[in-house]
């Protein structure tokens, strides 16, 4: 450890780190200093010069932004001179601003009116003509205003170091300098709109925002994003029932304020015009509304049939629903209904990891290790279409504390721009060009494997085998498809396996097998779209809970319609073992959560008797399934907990572990659904492609 | 361009071979003791070299005026990069044009000073940033390496010496602020002319992120007979702290503009009245920017003033880039102060706020004064805006802006009233009258 | 997109100019001597020169709006640059802007009808103890009176002679 700096602030003593910047040791003393162009995380500026400060022994103001802390430096930021030099400052933006914040969609969250209230003065003398440029839209997501910006670059900034995207840019200069898109007149990028949120002024606004509402209208509701298995935490903005926005000023969750396209923009999918308000039940071979009592009645019958008669019950669980549910579940299929005819779409063969580390606790590697680790490997996956916030993570760790980065994969990928070593290989060949790397992954300190579908099977093993002759700590995250797509396999969806990997005395049909099965009584599919653009499975009764009519509910005999994780309470597990809560931000009338469809029919069925509820089942998972002996208490509360690997597991050896695919601009059925998510024209990864 | 003789009271030393024939040639260079600086360079330590340097008193030519010997001790010798001489040809502060003499009558002795610093800090390559107006300059430039290339001088194993360096010309395209020492080198690697946070400096890393040499072409120009003939010699010429000769372009009214060489430190008024023929027509001197319109301005009575750094910043103005605006009585004083300040905003690249929009405010309220629109206040506003723009911007650009701004509004304050009261402007009855 | 023999020859010898790993270096006066030949920075210059050093579009269009030579739009086969900045302005400077434009017919940025000239008010050229200069192309005059700058024109007009400067 370096020696500590001790300097002086406003007269109060403060001790950092060397290398601590004048504006972050303020910081710790609780004394702001007033910035724009400064921005934790980004390159240094020192553009907008509102945190210019006294320095003893300097003859000028200094930016607090770009000095670095010296032994007894001597700093004042409350002096009449820095009150001058900071009123002057807000003067000079306002003199070309337009001052139109009647009508911003940034007023209430704006820095620039926080300034001007705080530290600027009660009049302009600016009297001259303003110049104006017109607004301009640079694609679905993206509009600049230039009149209103104040050229902090901070857009320009995240979106190059940030997104490592660099779309934005500056083009013209002096009093004529704007931010420009990378297309001429409209942008091609990831449209994650992290320029828009960084924006302190109202200059990037996003297409699904504007001139919808203004923020102090808006409930303000902080839950997880409901696409891809990151886990990333996004606040959803809602008016009126209707969610409009989503984002994470406040930095909280472990995606920091890293959000992509989907969980700032894509969570209209609950009010969706074709979001299934009524159960719909199949009569002379049309599906028609129905009330609750009549589908579920119906649904009822066909169970209790089949249970008389011993034939067969099919279930097919989700990569959405929630912990409770999933665990829930797996026990009415199990103690309940007492079919091991159980699985889910898998996209990432966690069971295989789980078995290979089971016991090490130190194996399994956080989203914080990402940012941290000295070096990582991504085999087999496009991260920055797939995983956006672990290329956020593995980036940042780049830039911040020059990590490592290899890659194996088989085409290129966003990492291959600062990677030590990028690697093509053959699709099926990438544990192969793994184990080439093996003299440089030798020499490095520690390591964190990023995994896709690619390797799978017997290959985990391998990997793992192969990590351990490495001599070093080495972690691992297999990469899986959607936000809960970890919590559907670590609470038991899967044929052979029950809650944390254990092995089952009886195992059931996989997913592929009872589509093709036409024993199945009943073939209950919940939140999973396995049918699309294929044919009716040949079981006798098809049950399907959804938010829509999808391909897999439009052959279904009884359509239950479901809620979204927008509107329902409970906890989700990201790809990295994180397990978050989620938060009911609105309500859609007609649906229902699945845990409580589930109850209702355990209930007809007499398999039921108390009520449920979904902290009751989280005690219950935090005490019985391997792993999770978190704090159900701290999650209720809203804070994450870690699982672990179990200590003992069995990798699954029925059916087949598939990804989608997905890019940035597409999640499953869901994305489908999302509008903004089909109105961007970009060809994904083509950034990095061409 | 230059007059048939140089003045009796210049002392030619930089322009020695201005009106020799072929002056540019390297034939002419070799015969006047062209690269014998070099050759005794060869001879001595990288010490020794910038001891020498230290010596002369040399302070930057392009306005700052740093002590050359101690820039060049600042480049770390054992970096394992590479290192860069760059020579600052984007002469372009209005009022100097001196540089540009320099290149286009004695072009190796640019090369040969770079040649001397590249032996002193070690260096492999150099670079000559040159404004893109100044293409023939560039032209003449390219045959100088050439010459010099062929003879030798440039190239591997200079003079069977060991030393590698080779120069290469590089064409701005229109841009005040890459001047700047740090704006240039964004430039020379093909980006907008945008300053750079120091630290590092460019000593540490300049350009391509390499440890670099950086100075004004006048100044390598200097280190020649500095070399040759002892760095005391050379600061002997000028005044204490203030070594040696400064090219001074003196331009406006009077008789015989031109550029002088003349000791650091002569007499501003002499410089005037003497060297430069006096004031055209016979008129009353009004005013004077004694380096290149970013300094402060004189009025005809505070010009009795010795031109160095020193005495000019007790002065309250500066030596800058030696550019001597001279103005006689007819002129405006509102018109000269909006078209300087037009310039400024026009140059400012607008990265930070002041210099961004300061420049912009100057020059709008400015204008609307010299087309007589001017409104009560108005005067208030330009010192107050200058003073809030003053050592708060993030490059030197922003002071270059406001100290002519506030300078012209304390110093001719009444002739700003006058056009604000709609009074018929002074400077033009003095013209009427005249 | 080609050039002429005299314009790639200068093009290759420019790219050598700099270490290997930063051949965008060559940006700015690339774009320079490719408008020398084309007259302007097209959009099929601006994608050449991408292709050339290896850079996006958006990192050329940062740079051609930066810089003040580069120019978007073709401008006439002589182009009028006359300096006003303070040294010039002191001695006409403005008053023979605003002659060359009633001479022209044109105004600031204007090209005449024939292509023959434009006209533009510049900054500093470098010329201040010589003014008021002026620049047709790259080639300087000094000490330009209204009278001398109509024979000027009548001379370029006429034959389309190169000026060299004094």
């Amino acid at each position: 450890m370096p020696e500590p700096i001790r300097l002086t602030i406003d007269g109060r003593s403060v001790e950092v780190e060397p290398g601590t910047l004048v504006i972050e040791a303020a910081r710790r003393v609780g004394i702001k200093i007033p910035s724009f162009c400064y921005y934790e995380g980004l390159s240094l500026a020192g553009a907008c010069r509102m945190c210019l400060v006294e320095v003893e022994k300097m003859p000028k103001l200094q930016t607090a932004c770009t000095l670095a802390a010296a032994p007894g430096m001597v700093v004042r930021t409350d002096t009449p001179q820095v009150a001058e030099a900071r009123r002057a400052m807000v003067e000079f933006l306002l003199t070309n601003h337009p001052l139109d914040c009647p009508v911003c969609d940034k007023g209430g969250e704006c820095e620039l009116q926080d300034m001007a209230f705080r530290y600027g003065a009660a009049e302009s003398r600016y009297r001259e003509a303003k110049h104006h440029v017109p607004e301009q839209q640079w694609s679905p997501v993206v509009y600049y205003d230039r009149p209103r910006c104040i050229l902090c670059y901070r857009c320009v900034r995240v979106c190059d170091e940030g997104m490592g995207v660099g779309a934005l840019g500056v083009v013209n200069r002096g009093g004529r300098s704007e931010i420009a898109p990378n297309r001429g007149d409209h942008l091609e990028c990831d449209e994650c709109g992290a320029c828009i949120d960084i924006c302190p002024v109202g200059a990037l606004t996003s297409g699904m925002y504007r001139y919808h509402t203004r923020p102090w209208e808006m409930a303000h509701i902080g839950t997880i994003c409901a696409f891809c298995a990151d886990g990333c935490k996004t606040t959803l903005g809602v008016y009126h029932n209707r969610i409009i926005r989503g984002n994470n000023r406040d930095r909280s969750g472990l995606n920091g304020e890293f959000l992509c396209i989907k969980g700032r923009y894509a969570a209209d999918f609950p009010h969706h015009a074709e979001r299934l308000s009524s159960p719909l039940v199949r009569r002379d071979g049309r599906l028609v509304r129905a009330t609750w009592a009549e589908a579920l009645a119906l649904v009822e019958s066909r169970f209790r049939e089949a249970l008389a008669s011993g034939a067969p019950i099919g279930i097919i669980g989700s990569n959405h629903t929630t912990n409770e549910e999933n665990y829930y579940l797996q026990k009415l299929a199990r103690q309940g209904l007492r079919t091991p005819h159980l699985d889910h779409p898998r996209t990432g063969d966690l069971p295989a990891l789980m078995a290979a580390v089971a016991g090490r606790e130190a194996a399994l590697a956080r989203i914080e290790d990402l940012y941290a680790a000295r070096a990582v490997l991504v085999a087999g996956a496009d991260l920055a279409q797939q995983h956006p916030l672990l290329s956020w993570q593995i980036r940042a760790n780049w830039r911040h504390h020059q990590a490592r980065v290899y890659v194996v994969s088989c085409g290129p990928v966003r990492e291959d721009r600062y990677a030590a070593r990028s690697v093509r290989v053959a699709a099926g060949r990438e544990l192969e060009g793994i184990l080439g790397l093996e003299e440089s992954l030798r020499t490095e300190p520690e390591l964190v494997v990023v995994f896709g579908e690619a390797i799978q099977g017997e290959q985990v093993a391998r990997l793992v085998a192969f990590g351990d002759s490495l001599g070093i700590p080495v972690k691992y995250v297999c990469l899986v498809d959607y936000a809960n797509s970890r919590g559907a396999a670590d609470m038991g969806l899967l044929p052979d396996l029950g809650p944390g990997y254990q092995p089952l005395e009886r195992s059931g049909m996989a997913l592929d097998e009872m589509l093709e099965c036409a024993d199945l009584a009943v073939l209950w599919i919940v939140g999973a779209n396995p049918l699309a653009g294929g044919v009716r499975p040949p079981a006798r009764f098809l049950v399907v809970q959804d938010l829509f009519l999808t391909d897999t509910a439009r052959r279904a005999d009884v359509v239950l319609p479901a809620a979204s994780a927008y509107e329902k309470e409970g906890t989700v597990t990201n790809v990295c073992g994180e397990v978050q809560r989620l938060r009911g931000a609105v309500s859609v009338a007609g649906a229902k959560t699945d845990l409580e469809i589930f109850t209702l029919l355990a209930r007809r069925l007499g398999l039921e008797t108390g009520p449920v509820t979904w902290e009751k089942l989280l005690d219950e998972i935090s005490s019985s399934v391997p792993g999770y002996q978190v704090s159900a208490a701290a999650l209720r509360a809203g804070v994450p907990q870690q699982v672990r690997p179990p200590r003992q597991a069995s990798p699954s050896r029925r059916g087949k572990v598939r990804s989608a695919r997905d890019t940035l601009f597409t999640s499953g059925t869901l994305g489908r659904y999302a509008a903004i998510l089909s109105a961007v024209r970009e060809a994904p990864g083509e950034l990095y492609r061409g | 361009m230059l007059h048939p003789e140089p003045h009796p009271a210049e002392v030619v030393l930089l322009t020695r071979r201005f009106r020799l024939r072929d002056s540019a040639s390297i034939d002419t260079y070799l015969a006047t003791e062209g690269y014998q600086a070099f050759r005794k360079a060869l001879a001595m330590t990288p010490e020794e070299i910038i001891e020498e340097v230290k010596k002369s008193n040399l302070r930057g030519r392009g306005g700052a005026g740093f002590p050359t010997g101690l820039k060049w001790s600042f480049v770390p010798r054992n970096s394992p990069k590479p290192k860069y001489i760059v020579a600052n040809a984007d002469e372009g502060e209005p009022g100097t044009c001196k540089d540009r003499l320099l290149m286009q009558y004695d072009p190796h002795s640019l090369l040969e000073g770079m040649l001397i610093a590249a032996r002193a800090v070690g260096a492999r390559a150099g670079y000559i940033y040159i404004r893109g107006e100044y293409r023939y300059l560039i032209e003449i430039l390219d045959r100088a390496i050439e010459e010099a290339r062929r003879r030798g001088f440039l190239g591997r194993n200079i003079l069977g010496s060991g030393m590698d360096f080779d120069v290469y010309t590089h064409s701005g395209a229109g841009s005040y602020e890459c001047g700047e020492e740090t704006a240039l080198l964004e430039s020379l690697e093909g980006k907008r002319g945008v300053p750079r946070l120091r630290p590092p400096f460019p000593a540490t890393s300049g350009a391509f992120g390499c440890p670099t040499v950086l100075n004004n072409v006048e100044t390598f120009c200097a280190v020649p007979p500095i070399i040759l003939k002892g760095g005391l010699a050379f600061a002997e010429l000028g005044t204490p702290k203030n070594g040696g000769t400064r090219l001074f372009a003196i331009s406006g009214h009077v008789n015989r503009p031109g550029v002088y060489e003349l000791p650091m430190g002569f007499n501003l008024l002499r410089m005037i009245h003497e060297v430069a023929g006096g004031v055209r027509g016979g008129r009353k001197l009004k005013a004077v920017i004694p380096g290149g319109s970013s300094c402060p301005v004189l009025r005809a009575e505070e010009c009795d003033v010795a031109m160095d750094f020193d005495s000019l910043a007790r002065a309250g103005s500066m030596l800058g880039s030696g550019g001597v605006i001279v103005m006689d009585e007819t002129t405006c004083m509102v018109k000269a102060a909006a078209r300087i300040l037009r310039f400024y905003a026009h140059e400012s690249c607008g990265f930070c706020t002041p210099c961004r929009e300061g420049t912009r405010w100057l020059a709008t309220v400015l204008t609307r004064l010299e087309r007589g629109e001017g409104q009560p206040g108005d005067i208030e506003v330009v010192r107050n805006v200058a003073r809030n723009m003053l050592g708060r911007t993030f490059c030197p650009l922003g002071d270059a802006a406001a100290m002519p701004a506030s300078s012209f509004v304390e110093k001719f304050r009444e002739e700003f009233e006058a056009h604000l009261e709609g009074k018929p402007c002074p400077a033009e009855e003095v013209a009427i009258h005249a | 997109m080609k050039f002429s023999e005299q314009t790639e020859a200068k093009l290759a010898r420019l790219v050598e100019s700099y270490p290997p790993d930063h051949r965008r270096s060559a940006l700015v006066p690339m774009l320079l001597f490719i408008q020398d030949e084309v007259g302007a920075v097209t959009p099929q210059v601006v994608e050449e020169v991408c292709a050339r050093l290896g850079i996006s579009p958006l990192e050329v269009e940062e740079v051609v709006s930066y810089y003040s030579m580069l120019r978007r739009e073709p401008a006439g086969r002589y182009h009028i640059q006359i300096c006003t900045n303070i040294s010039c302005m002191l001695v006409g400077g403005a008053e023979l802007f605003e002659h060359a434009c009633r001479k022209l017919g044109i105004g600031n940025h204007g090209v005449t009808e024939d292509g023959m000239f434009s006209l533009e008010e510049v900054e500093c050229i470098g010329a201040c103890c010589w003014g008021p200069a002026l620049q047709v192309n790259y080639d300087y005059h000094h000490h330009v009176t209204p009278e001398a700058f109509d024979r000027l024109i009548e001379q370029l007009r006429g034959n389309g002679l190169k000026q060299r400067g004094t």
